[in-house]
């Protein structure tokens, strides 16, 4: 972690607001190579927005964000195409392409950044459905799926082009204790053997700690914890231990910013 | 009242930062050098869809336009003796005005409207935002092809137009009103001339079918994306399309024959 050659994204002092809410406060996150890391928060911190950041859909309102050394809020919009081609994401929706049939889907990233031959895409999309365990769905189309399903062929083609960078956003949500113990292995045997970098949204304590490297704790537009697992667990801070444990009262708010509560409900009669 | 002002120059504001948007949307979705291996099919498939799918409609409103142009043609004419006339009459309201400014009327409803709320539900599926990581631009993929095919289809479409009208205009007049059917003919062909109005007609349906499919991706692509936001894009598509063709009709005529 220590190492500088060995990070891949770094950000540094970034800022980011959306219709005048402050969502970032200056943060800084670097991604190791290689390794599995984690983002935990509270549902609307902003991870999913961390994401986009990253692969450069938002642009950052200061600070930089870099990839490899690329600044990506200063990239053009074609060098931005070009990094992307060389990362995953799994969308917290699933996000398949409704017109096209679960293979088509797979085989979108490999038809249009390769030339391969249609009999090795059609092996190579096998190949990926397979280890979501969806190799029968085959020839379904996005809308006979369940969101589980949809979902597991969404990482099926996140993976198709083996991009060194995947971003998973809530991989677990909505998938069955079978399933779920599938793709907790899957990351870690993608991350293990292929060397891919992996970061995972999610807020599945158990699965998340078992496959993650490092873990960035984000709350409140900063980052209020990072560590190894050991490290997260140890910590004796109460706002860790109350995210870590699930507790519902403490330091780390549940509610969304309101006026006060009691304004709210009398608010109608006065 | 300051507030009223206030308001308006937001609205203006707002507006002319929508059409700016829109002008670079159209430059970014159109310079590109498209790859025919995979444009090709892409392209066609979207002319079956905005093309292809228009044709009833098309077909169906030219019909009955001729038809009733020539019934009334016919009622007018008829007292002056000048029935035979109702040939040239009905193809030079069609082929000038009629064919390309309601064939865009129909094209915006049909076509534009299932565009944009293609487009519109594309995003907020967040398709386009996969497809942007997967490192496919949107605007090459999914807007480009979209937009040439209305671009080619509408002209199309409005030649279909003018020809089931004239065929309509035809039945009415000659087999059922019983204009001799050789003078209708000859009336048509002599008055109407293939550069002054048949061309001019086409340059019409070009223009419209230009502005109509921009606007239709345009609102797609830039609509809230939430079901609320879909539909108002799709209103708004039918909306500024239909009053864009007029306006531009207008313009387009004094253009073409005001100096008549
Ligand atoms: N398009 C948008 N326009 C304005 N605000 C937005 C938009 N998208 C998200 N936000 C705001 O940004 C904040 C962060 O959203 P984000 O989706 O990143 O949260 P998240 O951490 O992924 O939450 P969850 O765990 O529930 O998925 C939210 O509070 C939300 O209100
Ligand atoms: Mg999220």
């Amino acid at each position: 972690m220590d190492q500088l050659d060995d990070i891949i994204i770094d950000i540094e002092g970034m800022s980011f607001s959306r219709s005048e809410r402050l969502i970032f406060d200056n943060i800084n996150i670097r991604i190791p190579k290689g390794k599995v890391t984690a983002i935990m928060g509270p549902s609307g911190t902003g991870k999913t927005t961390l994401l986009k950041l990253i692969g450069g859909q938002v642009r950052a309102d200061s600070g930089s964000i870099k990839i490899e050394g690329l600044d990506i809020p200063r990239l053009s919009r074609s060098a931005l195409f070009d990094i992307r081609s060389r990362m995953g994401m799994l969308f917290q929706s699933g996000a398949l392409f409704s017109d096209l049939t679960v293979f088509e889907n797979v085989a979108f990233p490999l038809r249009v950044h390769t030339d391969l031959p249609e009999d090795m895409v059609r092996d190579l999309v096998y190949m990926k459905l397979q280890s979501v365990g969806l190799r029968g769905a085959v020839e379904l189309m996005p809308s006979e799926l369940s969101g589980g399903m949809a979902r597991r062929v969404a990482l099926a083609r996140a993976i198709a082009l083996d991009p060194d960078i995947l971003m998973y956003d809530e991989p677990f949500t909505g998938q069955d204790p079978i399933a779920m113990g599938v793709l907790v292995k899957l990351i870690k045997t993608l991350n293990r053997t292929l060397g891919h970098t992996s970061i995972v949204v999610s807020h599945d304590i158990q699965e998340t700690l078992s496959i993650a490297d490092y873990i960035y704790l984000i709350a409140d537009t900063h980052v209020v914890a990072q560590g190894t697992t050991q490290e997260l667990l140890a910590d004796t801070s109460p706002k860790v231990k109350q995210f870590m444990q699930g507790l519902p009262d403490g330091p780390v708010p549940f509610h969304f910013p309101a006026q006060d509560y009691f304004q709210d409900l009398v608010g109608g009669e006065l | 009242m300051i507030s009223r002002i206030e308001t308006l120059g937001r609205t203006g504001l707002l507006k002319l930062a929508a059409l700016g948007r829109s002008f670079i949307f159209l430059l970014h979705a159109l310079i590109a050098i498209p790859n025919p291996r995979t444009s090709f099919p892409l392209l066609i498939k979207q002319l079956y869809f905005v093309g292809v799918l228009s044709l009833i409609i098309i077909v169906v409103s030219g019909l009955f336009i001729g038809m009733v142009l020539s019934l009334q043609g016919y009622t007018i004419l008829v007292d002056f003796g000048s029935e035979q006339a109702v040939g040239q009459m009905v193809a030079l309201s069609l082929v000038r005005e009629l064919s390309p400014v309601v064939a865009g009327l129909l094209f915006a409803g049909r076509a534009g409207s299932a565009l944009t709320a293609e487009i519109g539900l594309m995003k907020a599926t967040e398709q386009l935002s996969s497809m942007e990581m997967i490192g496919v631009d949107p605007l090459r993929r999914v807007v480009a092809p979209r937009f040439w095919a209305g671009f080619i289809a509408l002209p199309l479409l409005t030649m279909i137009f003018s020809v089931v009208g004239v065929w309509g205009a035809l039945l009415v007049g000659v087999d059922w009103l019983g204009i001799y059917e050789g003078s209708f003919w000859a009336n048509m062909q002599s008055a109407v001339s293939f550069e002054e109005d048949v061309l001019n007609g086409i340059i019409k349906a070009v223009v419209f079918g230009y502005l109509v499919t921009w606007i239709s991706v345009f609102q797609g692509y830039d609509c809230v994306p939430t079901s609320e936001g879909i539909s108002q894009a799709t209103t708004k598509t039918v909306v500024y399309s239909s009053l864009t063709i007029l306006g531009m009709d207008f313009l387009l005529t004094a253009l073409m024959f005001g100096d008549l």
